[in-house]
């Protein structure tokens, strides 16, 4: 629960958002993320982000429940409980394939979204700092993390020469916090030039 | 675009293996027709020719979805796969040659009266089976040689008036309203394809061509269980030759971006054959009817049974498994070596479709079925590779063009 000073550019347009994102990289400073009011095809690359591992944990769940599944039920109708229905084999596997395959989906399902959750920190009551409001309506929107180096009006002005149409610099929160967005945040943050 | 290779000229390499595929496998068709095909012996003539109405079958039906391809493509107004398009045109430029082979053997099969093949084509016995008897109204001579007919020539009209629209591409670039105008003519020639495939493939088709070979039994999921497993082995042999023109340094706007949805569609519909596959299988199990399960007592408990589990492996375990990471679908080396073994495991699910119903008391895989197989594939590459040098590589002023350049999977 850190407060930091970023630099703020807002951009209008996804093609001048690219090579904006390629100068400032190339340039040496750190983009913590860029908030787009939809997904941006590529922008992930073009900040060089890691793939998300979450497809790994969707796989590992699926294999859960599939295992779960089969486990369960080949106990229950075999050892457990053992029915004979329509006179067909305790161990029914062609019957079970349906209820496996719902388990696999049930948990891949159920413990992917709660991974996402859990990796974007999205919860109920959960708050993140804002940069610009309209980046949930039309604006692309670069927050830079900022050191004791960095040099603030350099940065403006590489944002401004790649095509930003707004900047500023914020001192905000970093981290997700718990509770309400008060006024003393609220000022914190518009600490614009 | 002044550097793109617009021309495939077809490599010396490639014909050569053209011609001794066709030349090994036509002298095995030869070979098999006069000793077998021929003989007095009616396990031998059903052997031969079973063995090649399962070959033929296969391959028109592959080289079709190419075909079907292109069409939902354009019904769906889909820009990814412009980049490629040539390649698909090119396979589907099969469908009047293996098409011409199949309605060969197979009204060779009607007018030569081989009931061993058609058990219905027996008037006698057809006489005497109710069952049969309530069938003739769809399983007679008349209707399926006019219905075949058809079929294999609208199928090769209407895919014909396709690449015929598909060449204007070639000429000039287009304004708004010529643009516009292509767009709609190719979702109308499109629709007049997909409908007669609906028709077809889709339904009656497999029913006619295969399904009646056991003449009492019946699946209500026959011929999806068909299409799925020849539309998923023909985006293989897209695949496949996309790989191959990569190779080659052709296809230079074809990236891995295209060949990931490529790959998409190889393991998309292997587990729609296994949908099929698995609803067609467990639903007979369950009932346990005999008039029903008589289609599986010798394909999963008689001598068919390691060739029935080993198409369920090579059709969706290994594409499930293998195809399911991303890396794997943007991967060339990879996407062809499953593409092979697509290709090859629906083939052997086509022999155990047809064979498995024909010769019911042993596995004769061997020589003969890879002797035909060799042969069509042989067929195969020579025209595919002619019809690809027979024009532009790229449809270079077809309106979705960029679309498919800047694709972004």
């Amino acid at each position: 629960m850190a407060q930091k000073k970023f630099v703020v550019g807002c951009f209008d347009d996804e093609a001048v958002l690219f090579p904006a994102v390629k100068q400032v990289r190339t340039a040496g400073y750190k983009i913590k993320d860029v908030y787009t009011p939809f997904a941006v095809h590529g922008l992930d690359h073009a900040l060089g982000m890691r793939e998300t591992s979450l497809h790994t944990a969707g796989f590992i769940y699926g294999i859960t429940g599939t295992t779960t599944a089969i486990s369960a039920i080949s106990w229950i109708f075999t050892k457990d409980w053992p029915l004979n229905i329509g006179g067909k084999p305790h161990f029914a596997l062609p019957a079970w394939i349906p209820i496996i395959f719902e388990l696999t989906v049930l948990f891949a399902a159920v413990g992917m979204v709660l991974t996402f959750c859990y990796l974007c920190q999205l919860a109920p009551g959960v708050k993140k700092h804002h940069f610009h409001k309209r980046a949930t309506d039309d604006l692309f929107v670069m927050a830079i993390e900022c050191t004791d180096k960095t040099n603030t009006d350099d940065l403006l002005a590489l944002l401004k020469a790649n095509g930003a149409v707004e900047t500023d610099v914020q001192v905000a929160e970093e981290d997700w916090w718990f509770g309400t967005y008060d006024k003393e945040e609220k000022l914190a943050g518009q600490v614009s030039m | 675009m002044a550097s793109i290779k617009e021309q495939f000229e077809i490599p010396g390499r490639l014909k050569t293996w053209a011609y001794s595929l066709i030349g090994v496998g036509g002298a095995v068709l030869l070979y098999g027709m006069f000793t077998k095909g021929f003989s007095s012996d009616e396990h031998e003539q059903v052997h031969f020719w079973g063995t090649l109405m399962y070959n033929t079958i296969f391959w028109t039906l592959i080289c079709n979805a190419a075909m079907f391809f292109l069409s939902f493509s354009a019904m769906a107004q889909a820009a990814w796969m412009q980049s490629f398009r040539r390649i698909p045109e090119a396979i589907s430029t099969l469908v009047p040659i293996f098409g011409g082979i199949t309605l060969m053997v197979l009204l060779y099969i009607i007018f030569g009266h081989k009931h061993h093949i058609y058990h219905w084509l027996d008037t006698e016995a057809v006489a005497n089976d109710p069952i049969l008897k309530g069938k003739t109204g769809f399983l007679n001579p008349t209707f399926f040689v006019i219905w075949t007919t058809l079929t294999i020539t609208l199928w090769s009209v209407f895919g014909y008036r396709m690449r015929q629209l598909s060449n204007q591409a070639d000429v000039a670039p287009m304004d708004a309203t010529t643009a516009k105008a292509f767009n709609i003519q190719s979702m109308v020639r499109s629709g007049f394809f997909l409908v007669w495939f609906g028709l077809t493939v889709a339904s009656t088709i497999p029913w006619l061509w295969m399904m009646s070979i056991d003449a009492h039994w019946y699946s209500t999921m026959y011929s999806w269980y068909t299409f799925a497993s020849t539309f998923v082995a023909g985006m293989a042999l897209i695949a496949l030759w996309v790989v191959y023109l990569k190779n080659k340094g052709y296809l230079e706007l074809t990236n891995n971006e295209h060949l990931h949805d490529i790959a998409k569609f190889m393991f998309a519909f292997s587990i729609f054959w296994t949908y099929l596959w698995f609803s067609q299988y467990m639903l007979i199990w369950y009932a346990n009817i005999p008039e029903e399960t008589v289609y599986f007592k010798h394909r999963v408990q008689g001598p068919y049974k390691g060739i029935f589990f080993l198409n369920l492996i090579i059709n969706f375990l290994a594409p499930l498994l293998i195809l399911m990471k991303r890396s794997a679908k943007r991967n060339y080396t990879l996407v062809a070596l499953m593409a092979v073994v697509i290709i090859f495991g629906h083939w052997i699910d086509f022999y155990q479709m047809v064979m498995g119903s024909l010769m019911k008391e042993h596995v004769e895989l061997g020589l003969l079925d890879f002797g035909i197989l060799a042969f069509f594939v042989g067929v195969m590459i020579f025209f595919v590779a002619k019809a690809l040098a027979s024009k532009p590589l790229i449809a270079k002023h077809h309106p979705f063009l960029k679309e498919s350049i800047i694709h972004h999977t």
